[in-house]
């Protein structure tokens, strides 16, 4: 339906894109401000500014992690460095595969989402009892924890895309004008990371096994994520599908902006708002369902 | 909610509170093994029928033994955890100080950790602004609020983090045994400010060992034994009965009065 897309197309464009930086904290402390009305029963709420709160923990994170390291936050470019190095090396060289273009930076565009989602729906899902003294002692909403870790990751993150857009810079991919898509697909998908940590960290609560579920799920989505392959070997029944995974809409999207300087196609982006918003809400409500027995269980 | 609504302070009413014994198992392994056998594990009641209301302007002390279940009442007021029957009903900004290790790091600094708890707490970027320079003089450490908190000593602690939940100025001000290890002098400041909180019509719960501190700072108590609330009211009525429940196993060692 050329029309319903062409809308979806503009709708993005004008919400995320035209919002400003000061608009963007505006809609998402918005957000907050109303998933925490969302009635708790005879809860008592928190009152206070969860912005605040949470960048301050976030710092905090930040903060306690590289205070005695000398590399510190470089180190993060080590792991997607290796990777791209390593796979291009065995589908260049040693398993030679139809010519892609810019191979190097094709395996990035794939890494650097995978590693993100990786790396922050495990330190999600732990979050909770890895901060067990904190939630048992020290009255606080208990979303933010979760959504802390999450956002805590997204440091490492920054440095990856700077990684990723110098990549595209020096293979002579320079900058296009669809990079200012970037802002908007990488915020829904932290919103949709945020989404599955709170509901699998609220789960890990009470059944313990729940991280190591995270960690086969993602081994598993080392391959159904085009990371390294095309997606345009897929059997084209399978690729509408496919990017109902906002990590797959992701790294196909990325090697469109970057490597052929195309905007995402407009139901890959409706799809993964889609998706983002509803694991959200959904992880919000779970999470705020499972939230007062955490206590006991501790 | 505020203090102009009229209504009590705290709540309590018909509370029991239960935890289930042996709660460690948790693999997916031995839930389905329990539910199988459609085994219920036992439970430790911790709180049992408690029914109490304080009103704005009172602050009441919580006494009993080790295990009576003072912690709880106190972490049911602040949510931390819900009852199994009964309500808690609490109308008020709240400011707890339950552990003093809980919210602070010792790598960050006195500083960094003030921000961080003074958040935690419920101010804004704002306000946490405007107050720093009070929480930081209430506390007397502004030779060492940019130090390492690994670096600074267990009164000192105690200083900051009551300087932190004194200047959030909280309608209700819960505190759980944390006074005992400042020195005389910050005890005595302590007190000042909490006796100024009375006055200005704040509600304080305080749980404490220490009845001689209680007896200065509270007028109404409730006393906790293994769940049970045996006695609740005026202060000196409630700790002469408790002493004189206690007093019996002092009796035999022949002590002097």
């Amino acid at each position: 339906m050329p029309q319903l897309s062409r809308v979806a197309e503009v709708g993005q464009t004008i919400v995320f894109c035209g919002l400003s930086f000061s608009g963007r904290k505006a809609l998402i402390s918005a957000i907050l401000e109303v998933s925490a009305s969302i009635p708790q029963s005879l809860e008592i709420m928190w009152r206070g500014d969860y912005l605040y709160l949470i960048q301050n923990l976030v710092i905090k994170d930040f903060k306690i992690r590289y205070r005695n390291m000398s590399l510190g936050v470089l180190w993060s470019l080590l792991n997607p460095l290796v990777m791209m190095g390593v796979l291009t090396f065995i589908f260049t060289r040693v398993w030679p595969q139809p010519a892609i273009p810019h191979f190097p930076l094709f395996v990035l565009c794939g890494m650097v989402p995978y590693n993100f989602f990786t790396v922050a729906w495990l330190t999600g899902t732990t979050s909770i009892v890895d901060n067990a003294p904190l939630i048992k002692r020290v009255p606080l909403p208990r979303e933010v924890v979760t959504i802390t870790a999450v956002l805590s990751c997204c440091i490492h993150l920054a440095v990856q895309i700077v990684l990723l857009l110098s990549i595209a810079i020096l293979s002579g991919k320079g900058f296009n004008v669809q990079w200012f898509w970037l802002p908007a697909m990488w915020t829904l998908e932290i919103i949709f990371v945020c989404g599955l940590a709170m509901m699998s960290s609220a789960v890990n609560v009470f059944v313990r096994d729940m991280r190591y579920v995270v960690e086969s799920a993602n081994l598993v989505l080392f391959w159904l994520v085009p990371v390294f392959y095309s997606s345009d070997r897929i059997d084209k029944r399978y690729v509408p599908i496919l990017d109902v995974n906002p990590v797959a809409a992701l790294v196909i999207s990325l090697r469109k902006i970057l490597l052929n300087a195309e905007p995402p196609a407009a139901a890959t982006l409706l799809k993964l708002t889609a998706v983002s918003l509803t694991f959200f809400v959904a992880g919000l409500i779970v999470f705020r369902r499972m939230k007062p027995s955490f206590y006991e269980h501790i | 909610m505020s203090i102009s609504d009229g209504r009590p302070a705290i709540i309590f009413a018909d509370v029991w509170k239960s935890f289930a014994r042996h709660a460690g198992q948790l693999l997916i392994r031995e839930r389905v093994m329990h539910w199988i056998r459609s085994q219920h594990p036992e439970r430790f009641y911790a709180l049992r029928e408690i029914s109490m209301t304080a009103n704005h302007g009172e602050s009441v002390a919580i006494i009993g033994h080790n295990g009576a279940g003072k912690s709880t009442l106190l972490n049911l007021t602040t949510n931390l955890c819900r009852p199994d029957r009964g309500r808690v009903e609490v109308n008020g900004r709240i400011a707890a100080l339950l552990d003093l290790g809980a919210g602070f790091h010792p790598d960050l600094t006195g500083a960094e950790n003030v921000r961080i708890n003074a958040a935690i707490l419920g101010l804004s970027r704002r306000q946490v602004r405007e107050k720093f320079d009070e929480i930081v003089d209430f506390a007397e450490l502004r030779d060492f609020i940019d130090e390492p908190l690994r670096t600074y000593s267990s009164g000192m602690n105690m200083r900051l983090a009551f300087a932190v939940a004194v200047c959030v100025d909280p309608d209700i001000l819960i505190i759980d045994e944390v006074l005992g290890v400042g020195d005389m002098a910050f005890v005595d400041k302590c007190r000042k400010r909490i006796l100024e909180f009375r006055n200005a019509g704040k509600t304080i719960l305080c749980a404490s060992h220490s009845t001689v501190t209680l007896l200065d700072l509270c007028d109404r108590a409730i006393w906790l034994d293994h769940g049970h609330m045996m006695e609740h009211g005026p202060i000196a009525r409630v700790v002469a009965a408790y002493k004189a429940a206690m007093m019996p196993q002092a009796a035999p060692a022949g002590v002097g009065v």
